[in-house]
């Protein structure tokens, strides 16, 4: 049976040190809304979210309490819409529409976000895709709760290098139009997954069942308290140590996941693993360097720091969870993490050094505030950049960069709630605009010959 | 049968376990087992408790209790023990 500290520290780990369920995400699959007269479709949508969405919330809300553990976020990821609005859209403003349909049928349920505004294009744009890449400032300007996504690139096709031409730009022109609020649900991705429960970069991919649920862990906080126990042991018993502490924490979501999946009647996709941090003290991948022993996140050895915490993180909740899926690892984004921020402020970390983190993190280059002046061409570089490492690694890597009109490195920018605030990074002056303006793509990498 | 935790945590004083206990015998939950310990200088019980019988629903108790946490100075939380049993059993 159960003892009395078993449930001390359960207890201590969710109201101390941020245990929580960061999300519950309902992935529901729109390919049967498609239709070729607009009005119809948003209505169809409109109608399949909010019936088959509709107890999401409030079964969340029952679990939460009956178990006593947060479930932060109740949201939903959708079939990626250029797939399903191809045949009624025929101009950007059509695409707005849609979101604008999306948007409210999130309000209706209650989610706070609602992901899957995304076109897959990691070979080529179809008509339906470069409409809906073209849409997304609009898209993101008028709506609330909707995010977008677009996937660039992957191991198996290349790079798209006209998108990612196009979405330098097209993130320019999101946060001049949105006060770059927007640019923070705005994702790029390489080989991105099917099945992340995780915003802004969550959508359904077209692999999935109809309805099913994917649950995001998180839990930076307990990881970092764990080492306290451990300072100055050997990487053996670091490692063992985090291990523990992620199969606890992945027990967790298992357990929600599985409970949802149950009062809700739709299967259970996957547990995402993730420690994913938010501006709370105490709730930060970068105190846990520091408690590994390196004075910033940045200092050199932060990029081994993160390698054997993102494996350590997968194993330990691998063993926890039946099916493990979407990004699973270690978040790194700047805005959303105290200690991120501090070690920017102090001149720690630098945008070269997380693009080098990216190579072992699970995703890539997140809430990073860079100056408003930058131009489109350097915007696609760094997207290039990063998708290149997700390529070649055969790794999900993503940008999430913010562009912020009107300021100048050092100052700060404010996102608000979990999105945070963060001072703005410098970028290399150094032009790549005659390699963006080649246009065409990067052809996929050899598979052989690893070394 | 499921089973329920209580945690009572707070500073330990005169009637705590009394209070707790004659709410849940009105409402007809079994204590099964109770333990209790200090954690950093807090009274810390842990009551394992079958709720299957009981005459009200579940959140509604945990309500109750967390209301009657308030009027003693306490954090009362019941929860349903998988949560325990998922992180510290395999």
């Amino acid at each position: 049976m159960i003892n009395i500290h078993e449930v001390v520290e359960t207890n201590s780990m969710i109201e101390q040190m941020n245990l929580d369920v960061r999300t519950i995400t309902l992935g529901i699959s729109l390919l049967d809304c498609a239709d070729d007269n607009l009005e119809r479709l948003c209505d169809k949508i409109y109608r399949k979210i909010t019936t088959v969405a509709k107890d999401l919330v409030s079964t969340g809300k029952e679990i939460e309490r009956e178990y006593g553990i947060p479930i932060v976020n109740k949201r939903i990821s959708i079939t990626p819409i250029s797939l399903v609005g191809a045949a009624a859209c025929k101009e950007p403003g059509d695409y707005v529409k849609i979101a604008k349909s999306l948007d409210q049928a999130a309000k209706e349920v209650g989610v706070n976000f609602l992901g899957g505004f995304s076109a897959l294009v990691s070979k080529g744009m179809t008509k339906s895709d470069e409409l809906l890449i073209r849409s997304i400032p609009q898209a993101l300007a008028q709506t609330e709760r909707v995010c977008s996504s677009v996937n660039v690139g992957s191991t198996k096709t290349g790079i798209d290098m006209d998108a990612v031409k196009i979405l330098g730009e097209i993130i320019l022109e999101t946060s001049r139009i949105t006060d770059s609020q927007g640019c923070a649900k705005l994702v790029i991705f390489c080989n991105a997954p099917d099945d992340n429960p995780f915003m802004a970069g969550a959508f359904h991919g077209v692999t999935e069942a109809d309805a099913v649920i994917n649950v995001g862990v998180s839990g930076p906080g307990v990881v970092k308290r764990a080492l306290e126990g451990v300072r100055g042991a050997d990487f053996g018993t670091l490692c063992e140590t985090v291990k523990k502490t992620a199969f606890k924490i992945t027990r967790v979501g298992q357990l929600v996941a599985q409970e949802a999946s149950k009062r809700l009647g739709i299967p259970f996709g996957i547990i995402d693993l993730s420690l994913a941090p938010t501006p709370a003290i105490g709730d930060s991948i970068a105190e846990i360097f520091e408690e590994m022993g390196l004075e910033r996140a940045g200092a050199p050895g932060t990029t081994a720091a993160l390698a054997l915490l993102n494996d350590q993180v997968k194993k330990g909740g691998v063993m926890a969870s039946s099916y493990v899926g979407g990004l699973s690892g270690a978040f790194i984004p700047v805005s959303e993490d105290q200690g991120m921020i501090q070690a920017v402020l102090e001149g720690a970390l630098s945008l070269e050094k997380l693009e080098a983190m990216t190579c072992v993190c699970s995703v890539g280059l997140d809430m990073i505030a860079i100056p408003g002046d930058t131009k489109a061409s350097t915007i696609s570089g760094i997207l290039a950049d990063e998708m290149a490492i997700g390529m070649i690694n055969q790794k999900t890597t993503a940008v999430r960069i913010i562009p912020v009109i009107g300021k100048k490195v050092g100052e700060m920018v404010e996102f608000g709630g979990l999105l945070g605030y963060a001072p703005v990074m410098p970028v290399n002056q150094f032009s790549c605009e005659n390699f963006i303006n080649r246009g065409g793509r990067i052809p996929a990498p050899i598979h052989s010959f690893k070394n | 049968m499921k089973k329920s935790i209580i945690t009572v945590v707070g500073k330990d004083s005169v009637g705590i376990i009394a209070k707790v206990c004659t709410y849940l015998a009105n409402n007809n939950v079994n204590v099964l087992d109770i333990s209790q310990t200090i954690v950093q200088g807090y009274f810390n019980m842990m009551m394992i408790a079958d709720t299957n019988e009981a005459k009200k629903d579940f959140m509604i108790i945990g309500e109750e209790l967390e209301q009657i946490g308030e009027e003693i100075g306490c954090s009362i939380k019941m929860q349903h023990e998988d949560i325990f049993n998922k992180m510290h059993r395999i």
